[in-house]
């Protein structure tokens, strides 16, 4: 369509020509500040129950296998295909439908299921972030249609915020369509400013991290 | 001053409960702000002000070479790129597009390019249905109503203003409380993510060197636009690109906390491309529409191209005295506010309405909070001069420049300027202070004076003038 009368009118208004190379950027800003993984840990934990998150350190995969037991009893649970649930035994805890890879059966379990259970890539220390990419391991639904999201992680991946991040993923579309941060419930204050969790993301969040 | 402007502006300042909303709403987001920049929370705030704004600077300065980048990054991504003049060429991408897919439904997440383009009138025109899905948006949408601000769309309305229009439009029974109308939205808009064909995006930034575009957002129905139809477009303006992923450290610590106050928002997604080999869901098919609608005609003044460093945060509306009176509505276009009185004028036009630019005191707090530090002032007074300038050669102003004819002859002439003053404090009203405004037949005056005078006064006369004080010390 318009492409080259677009592209055109920008080199005509800033004076430049086809194909030149422009100046160097400037260099991109990353401080990684160096925090003790306890530190990251208790970051994490806090800034999640801060937005009101609920949050579980585990010691062994066994205790919180044992965790998300019991916060999904009565409950129906679908889990992604993150081996790290299978190791923790979280896949096949009973009730939860887990191993889905067809895109329509995926969506429809994850639309009418109360928890969506996920492990999740990274977590960020300094904001209580979960960083998801989607994979056949992640599917986005799973963290985003149910009412409630629960994501087991080791404290290995917490790292301390979004510069280290960017460090050990300068380009994170080489691995996947879709990187997602996730920072607490959703929520919206559209009406009157009043805070509402739950409109249309997962109004509950939990973050057990394990050892 | 357009009638429009001014009565809008009226309207506004006569109603109370809006005043009071308003005024509420945009402290509460300012004094957010300010909690989550302050330096014992952020130290280095300031340095990334500053390298946000070397990197929009670098960015724009040389926007044809990272559009040609982006392009090639989301097609090498299997995406698409499609370079649109305006709003026409937009809806008419979205609309044969719509046709070819046998299309019906269309799901939007929040897009302040996609309001600006009147894209959901265009498409409605051909009978294509287009949901907002933004709480905000939509009842937006159904109210018949464009944003009131950039990030709280409906920040002007009351619970019992949305309980009327959904029951109207909704046909649901009454309902006020705030948690309850939000799941009413939550169930309405569940079925149509799920329904949808299309789902249309806006971008906060277009990673060049990724090929990728980033939302940010706390509700969520960003990433159910993005990831649950079968299509996903985003529609952005040109000037949203940023070299790389990693600048992304700089811009979304700062973003957040210049719009809610929150250090991040709930969801930031990153999307490139439609869904790869082996992943699950997200969508099959992905388009870019890049949009120029002006913006390459601000690129070329090299003083006002700072007005594309806009990343649309709010936080200026938030700190301006103006706005928090005046409120979104009376900005004759959908961007209110300071960046609103620096834009409009740029897209539209500097006669469109020519009051624009002089609605500001000058204050600069907005200069003070921009997180990628446009200098709004310094652009207000450029544009004051092209109003100024078009009206001369119109001669639109000859009373104007008559007026200051007579006051630079009086300044020139100091006899007669301090016998002008002695008459002007001789007929000043004595009584009741003395000011002005009540001087009998004043107010009976021009309309240009009068509408002077009904907002401020000059205070009365001194007894004695500083010529006076000066010969008798």
């Amino acid at each position: 369509m318009s492409r080259d009368h677009v592209l055109h009118r920008v080199r005509t208004a800033l004076g430049r020509g086809v194909g030149q190379e422009p100046p160097p950027a400037p260099p991109a800003r990353i401080r990684i500040p160096e925090v003790e993984m306890e530190a990251r840990v208790a970051g994490l934990l806090a800034g999640v129950a801060a937005l009101a998150g609920k949050t579980h350190r585990a010691a062994t995969p066994e205790d919180a296998r044992q965790y998300v037991a019991e916060a999904i009893a009565g409950k129906t649970a679908v889990a992604s295909n993150a081996p790290y649930l299978a190791e923790c035994g979280i896949a096949s805890l009973p009730g939860v439908r887990t191993g889905v890879t067809g895109k329509d059966e995926l969506r429809e379990l994850c639309a009418t299921c109360d928890v969506g259970i996920t492990s999740a890539d990274y977590g960020l220390a300094d904001t209580g972030t979960l960083v998801m990419l989607s994979s056949p391991r992640e599917a986005r639904m799973v963290s985003l249609l149910p009412p409630m999201h629960i994501a087991v992680l080791p404290r290995e991946r917490i790292l301390t915020g979004l510069d280290e991040l960017f460090s050990l993923l300068p380009h994170p579309a080489e691995q996947t369509s879709s990187m997602v941060l996730i920072t607490g419930p959703s929520r919206t204050a559209d009406i009157e400013q009043i805070l509402v969790r739950g409109v249309h993301g997962p109004g509950q969040i939990t973050i057990v991290v394990v050892g | 001053m357009s009638v429009q402007f001014d009565q809008k502006i009226h309207e506004t300042l006569s109603n109370a409960n809006l005043q009071l909303a308003v005024y509420t709403a945009t402290g509460r987001l300012k004094d957010k702000r300010i909690e989550t920049v302050a330096a014992s929370v952020l130290p280095d705030y300031q340095e990334l002000r500053t390298q946000a704004n070397a990197l929009k600077k670098h960015t724009l300065d040389n926007l044809d070479y990272y559009l040609e980048q982006f392009e090639r990054n989301v097609e090498a991504h299997g995406g698409k790129v499609v370079f649109c003049k305006d709003g026409t060429e937009v809806a008419d991408f979205v609309l044969s597009l719509a046709k070819q897919k046998q299309a019906h439904l269309i799901v939007k997440s929040k897009s302040m390019t996609t309001e600006e383009l009147d894209l959901n009138e265009r498409l409605e025109h051909h009978q294509l249905e287009a949901v907002e899905t933004d709480l905000g948006e939509y009842i937006m949408q159904l109210a018949h109503q464009r944003p009131y601000h950039i990030v709280a769309p409906a920040l002007h309305l009351t619970r019992f203003d949305v309980a009327e229009v959904f029951t109207r439009k909704l046909g649901v029974p009454e309902e006020t409380v705030i948690e309850k109308q939000t799941m009413i939205a939550r169930a309405k808009l569940r079925e149509k993510f799920l329904a949808a064909d299309i789902g249309i995006s806006g971008a906060n930034f277009l990673v060049a060197d990724s090929g990728a575009v980033v939302l940010v957002e706390n509700e969520g129905n960003a990433r159910l636009t993005t990831s649950a139809p079968r299509i996903h477009i985003a529609v952005a303006g040109i000037e949203k690109t940023i070299p790389r992923a990693q600048d992304l450290a700089t811009f979304l610590k700062l973003l957040g906390r210049s719009g809610t106050g929150q250090p991040l928002t709930v969801y930031t997604s990153f999307l490139s491309g439609p869904r790869r080999e082996g992943e699950i869901d997200g969508p099959e098919e992905f388009y870019v529409a890049l949009v120029d609608n002006g913006r390459t005609k601000l690129l070329a003044d090299r003083e006002k191209r700072q007005s594309l460093y806009c990343i649309r945060c709010g936080a200026c509306l938030n700190t301006c005295p103006v706005y928090r009176k005046i409120g979104g509505h009376a900005f004759p276009w959908v961007y209110s506010g300071p960046i609103g009185a620096i834009i409009t004028p740029q897209f539209m036009g500097t006669m469109h309405e020519p009051a624009l630019p002089f609605a500001s005191s000058l204050c600069g707090a907005c200069a003070e909070v921009c997180p990628v530090k446009i200098d709004i002032p310094k652009v207000l007074l450029e544009l004051r001069s092209e109003v100024k300038k078009t009206e001369t050669r119109e001669k639109l102003n000859r009373w104007e420049k008559l007026g200051f004819q007579i006051f630079a002859w009086l300044m020139r002439h100091p006899r007669l300027y301090e016998m002008a003053g002695k008459m002007a404090s001789a007929v000043a009203p004595s009584d009741n202070g003395g000011w002005i405004r009540t001087a009998p037949g004043l107010m009976d005056l021009a309309p240009p004076m009068r509408a002077w005078l009904s907002q401020r006064d000059l205070p009365p006369p001194p007894a004695k003038s500083f010529r006076q004080m000066w010969r008798e010390r």
